[in-house]
């Protein structure tokens, strides 16, 4: 008789699953739309111009930050372009399209000097804020000189710090000229004319003109760290309301004008983020039609991923999206012994990539294994493959174990592999380095470190390493913007090394350097591409960094959601500048 | 009574100040003891390429590289007086209680805490109602026929409720009635009671439900054996045999007296929960304390860890308080003593 006690409750347990999946996700939402599987990489999907409806849009984090001076996470560049135009932007559209910059503010972009260290842009005629009043190029320049502040806004990218001559300016809060406009590396002199000088020259400054940091903000309006809570719009929607960590609202901007942006549509008439979703319910109800977008952009999670690839009335709603990310092994050549190439090139042999692929998700969640360090999304990428994996990408052992020789490590050696406590796809990819390795003799321990502190005290601070000994240290690494210097300048030029922060974890080649100078300096996008694709082989020539997976990311579109198509140029992320709802 | 709330009301206050030490010790001198500087303390609030010269102006800014009694008086003094504190532009002034700002958003912590709180009493006040009347009624059923099929099949299913993680009758809930048999369209999302009562309760229907059946459990199995055990009591036999109709004999004698162990365990339920109830909340989307603890936590945001922490062990010593005062309500013995 007690025993049936346990049974009942298995038993309601069970009813439940099975009413569960029997139930929203194999209908696939409510309206059929045109998409099929991976449609949304190459087309736009279930085109539409029609106005009306409210966009749902869910976000399992939060924002670092939605003040334009302050933010650097992908989605929020993306998402940003809604409430906010910078002088350049990608061009809209699927495919290699839209790896082109185009102008946004600017009517065209940046006339440059002959040296790489002045670049001139106009502003378009008829550009207003949301209140009516007109954008002058002097709100650019405030807003460059807000993101300068790396006090007030510590979480932006630096490449205005690191390229712009500042003359030790450091804040237009602590500017004694008139309007705050003391700058003098950014030159305003007139109402739609801006004029940057750089203390180093840079042939791609219409990528750093693409940055939010160039989205104009009136000063007049400006309450520094408090101006996130209503950045004033220049784009074809503003705030209604924002409240941290719960909700952020937009609505029509009505002194927003298409004739001066073709780039973007004003389709829905508001837009809804409930922010702090649980991950597994956004996919649920992205799935079952009550949401229509997942911002962060970053894929389904892994119930989610298993429903899709198993159900095809989901499947068709998916895109598994290349990004411009990269997992890699980094070596420390300052632990032996990793100082000695033949020793890093048996890693390279040895590494079993297919098991770590499997361990990320595989070829359709997880990504595709790689083989070098740009993917397809960079200009210029040339596929190589300098130490090949073997059949099925499981390790050459012969080759591996000849290195090992050559290096004076016949027998194997040990080490010990980083990765981050709370990314149990890295714990398993570094166990299926582990067991690959030790069929070679390699053999690691695995030291978890919380992912918070990774760069900044363990893995991304080099005297750690060499007292520790982490010989191979885990790493994922997504570009800035999808091209050679976005993707590759903060791994692999040793003159960004930092004794904490650190994210160049093992490249020290002069020759790199000299090659990154050469394409920073060439104009034209076809040779600048080839550079890169230079620099690619001759890191991988030094067989520093083990490539393991080209990420991809399983994104869902609900077939309710109009004009969605994923942007190269945005890095594998849907374009939200274009979508509708009817 | 008044001597006895007075001297309550003194301990809470001083746990409260022991409680706020120790989480700040926690979190700043703990990592010191380990070797770690102010400067890497800092360097968790700014960007991933910031230098050093960002990484020394977010530590002054945030007071990283003072001691850490300054720290901390700072801290007491915000509660008490409040602060001034720089947002750029201007200087802001932040009465008191001031928590101070989110070291990760600068957004002030005590409004914040304020937001969240309707949330949290929200869920915990409605899944509270529905565990205590559920649970002791079907503790009394069970009792009262025991042995049988109802008895049987309670037990069952308050053994399902404790047993199964609310992050899957949650989220299974919500696949069910949400997005198949669509009863609960807005569940997942947190409408407030006086911006529409009706949304309100109607959204908060499933994660109630869902609480409640994880704790009634214990409140079934509690009442069910504490009826058992007084059912047996002398004095019951007196009541019966004094003609007294069995409701009353059930509910003013015998249950009045199971209800003691039962109240104690529901304040510091209670009281645990308002502090927030992280994985329901986690689970159903609600931005309440518990969501926002956790996610302080993994941002490393001392403010706001502090703030929550105090948050939460207040809520603990009130309702222990409450729970203190009831049991003079409910027993006689203990008002005599």
């Amino acid at each position: 008789m007690r025993r049936r006690t346990p049974l009942v409750a298995v038993g309601v347990a069970l009813a439940l699953a099975l009413a569960a999946c029997g139930g929203s996700g194999d209908s696939g939402g409510s309206s059929s739309g045109s998409g099929t599987f991976n449609a949304g990489l190459t087309t736009t999907v279930n085109q539409s111009t029609k106005t009306g409806g409210t966009l749902r849009i869910g976000n399992a984090g939060d924002w670092d930050n939605v003040d334009p001076a302050d933010t650097y996470y992908g989605y929020s560049w993306d998402f940003i372009r809604l409430y906010g135009r910078a002088l350049t932007m990608f061009k809209p559209g699927p495919g290699k399209e839209g790896l082109q910059l185009v102008p946004d503010l600017a009517q065209n972009l940046g006339e440059h000097s002959a040296d790489f260290k002045t670049w001139t842009y106009k502003l378009k005629p008829g550009i207003k804020y949301e209140d009516g009043t007109p954008v002058r190029a002097q709100d650019v320049k405030y807003d460059v000189e807000r993101t300068l502040d790396k006090s007030t806004f510590p979480n932006g990218p630096t490449y205005f710090n690191d390229f712009l001559d500042t003359k030790g300016y450091t804040s237009p809060y602590k500017d004694k000229t008139p309007g705050k406009l003391g700058l003098k590396a950014v030159e305003t002199p007139d109402d739609t004319t801006i004029i940057f000088h750089l203390k180093k020259p840079f042939s791609g400054f219409d990528y750093f003109a693409m940055l939010p940091a160039t989205i104009p903000v009136p000063q007049a309006k400006d309450t520094g760290a408090n101006y996130k809570m209503h950045v004033v719009s220049t784009g074809p929607y503003k705030f209604e309301s924002y409240t941290p960590g719960k909700s952020l609202n937009l609505v029509r901007n009505t002194n927003w004008d298409p004739a001066t942006d073709p780039n973007r549509k004003q389709l829905p008439d508001r837009i809804q983020v409930q922010i702090g979703i649980n991950a597994d319910d956004l996919d649920n109800r992205l799935m079952a039609g009550s949401m229509d977008m997942d911002v962060a952009g970053t894929g389904v999670q892994a119930a989610a991923a298993a429903r899709i690839q198993s159900n095809p009335n989901l499947k068709k709603n998916a895109d598994s999206s290349p990004t411009a990310r990269l997992n890699y092994i980094s070596m420390s050549q300052s632990v032996p012994p990793f100082d000695n190439i033949h020793c890093r090139r048996a890693v390279q042999y040895a590494t079993d990539k297919a098991a770590m692929q499997t361990a990320w998700g595989g070829p359709l969640s997880g990504g595709d294994v790689a083989t070098h360090l740009l993917m397809p999304l960079i200009p210029g990428n040339q596929d190589i493959n300098p130490y090949p994996s073997g059949p099925g990408n499981h390790g050459d052992l012969a080759k591996a174990k000849a290195e090992l020789q050559q290096c004076g490590k016949p027998n194997g050696f040990s080490t010990v592999i980083s990765a981050r406590t709370e990314r149990p796809k890295e714990i398993q990819a570094a166990l299926a380095m582990q067991q690959g390795l030790q069929k070679v003799g390699i053999k690691t321990e695995i030291k978890k470190y919380p992912q918070g502190d990774y760069f900044k005290l363990y893995a991304g601070n080099p005297a750690y390493v060499k007292k520790n000994g982490l010989g191979l240290l885990s790493m994922s690494w997504g570009a800035d913007w999808t091209e050679g210097f976005g993707f590759l300048s903060q791994i692999v030029d040793s003159r960004v090394i930092r004794d904490a922060g650190n994210t160049n974890l093992g490249v020290t080649d002069p020759a790199v350097d000299k090659l990154i100078d050469k394409a920073t300096t060439t104009a034209d996008d076809t040779a600048r591409g080839a550079i890169w694709a230079q620099i690619d082989a001759k890191v991988m020539d030094g067989a520093w960094m083990v490539p393991f997976l080209d990420v991809k990311q399983l994104l869902y579109r609900p077939p309710n959601v109009k004009n969605a198509y994923v942007s190269q140029g945005l890095n594998g992320y849907y374009d939200y500048a274009q979508l509708g709802v009817k | 009574m008044v001597n006895f709330l007075i001297r309550r009301v003194l301990a809470a206050i001083a746990l409260l100040i022991i409680v706020s030490m120790v989480t700040f010790a926690i979190f700043f001198l703990v990592p010191r003891l380990t070797g770690a500087s102010s400067a890497d303390l800092a360097s968790r609030y700014v960007g991933k390429t910031a230098g050093p010269q960002a990484i020394h102006e977010v530590e002054v800014r945030l007071g990283l590289d003072r001691p850490l009694v300054i720290q901390y008086w700072n801290f007491v003094k915000g509660i008490v007086i409040g602060a001034h504190y720089n947002f750029g532009p201007s200087k802001v002034y932040c009465g008191p209680p001031c928590f101070g700002y989110s070291f990760v958003n600068q957004t002030p912590v005590w409004p914040d805490l304020l937001d969240r709180m309707p949330v949290t009493l929200s869920l915990a006040g409605g899944a509270a109602i529905i565990w205590l009347v559920f649970g002791v009624t079907t503790g009394v059923v069970s009792a009262l026929k025991r042995g049988s099929p109802v008895d049987r099949a309670s037990m069952g299913i308050a053994l399902a409720g404790v047993s199964l993680p609310i992050f899957f009758t949650g989220l299974l809930s919500l696949a069910i009635f949400r997005d198949n048999l669509q009863w609960f369209p807005g569940a997942g999302t947190y409408v407030g009671l006086t911006q529409d009562p009706l949304t309100w309760a109607s959204n908060l229907v499933l994660p109630w439900v869902t609480l409640a059946f994880l704790q009634a459990a214990l409140y079934a199995r509690l009442t069910r054996a504490g009826m058992l055990e007084t059912m047996g009591e002398d004095y019951i036999r007196t009541a019966r045999a004094k003609g007294l109709p069995e409701r009353t004999v059930i509910v003013r004698h015998a249950l009045r007296a199971t209800l003691t162990p039962v109240l104690t365990i529901f304040g510091i339920d209670l009281g645990t929960l308002l502090g927030g109830a992280v994985l329901t909340e986690g689970t159903f989307s609600l931005p309440g304390l518990g969501k926002f603890a956790i996610d302080s936590i993994n941002n490393n945001d001392l403010p706001r860890v502090l703030g929550v922490v105090m948050i939460g062990a207040f809520f603990i010593v009130l309702a222990n308080l409450v729970v203190d005062v009831l049991y003079a309500v409910i027993d006689p013995r203990v008002r005599l003593s």
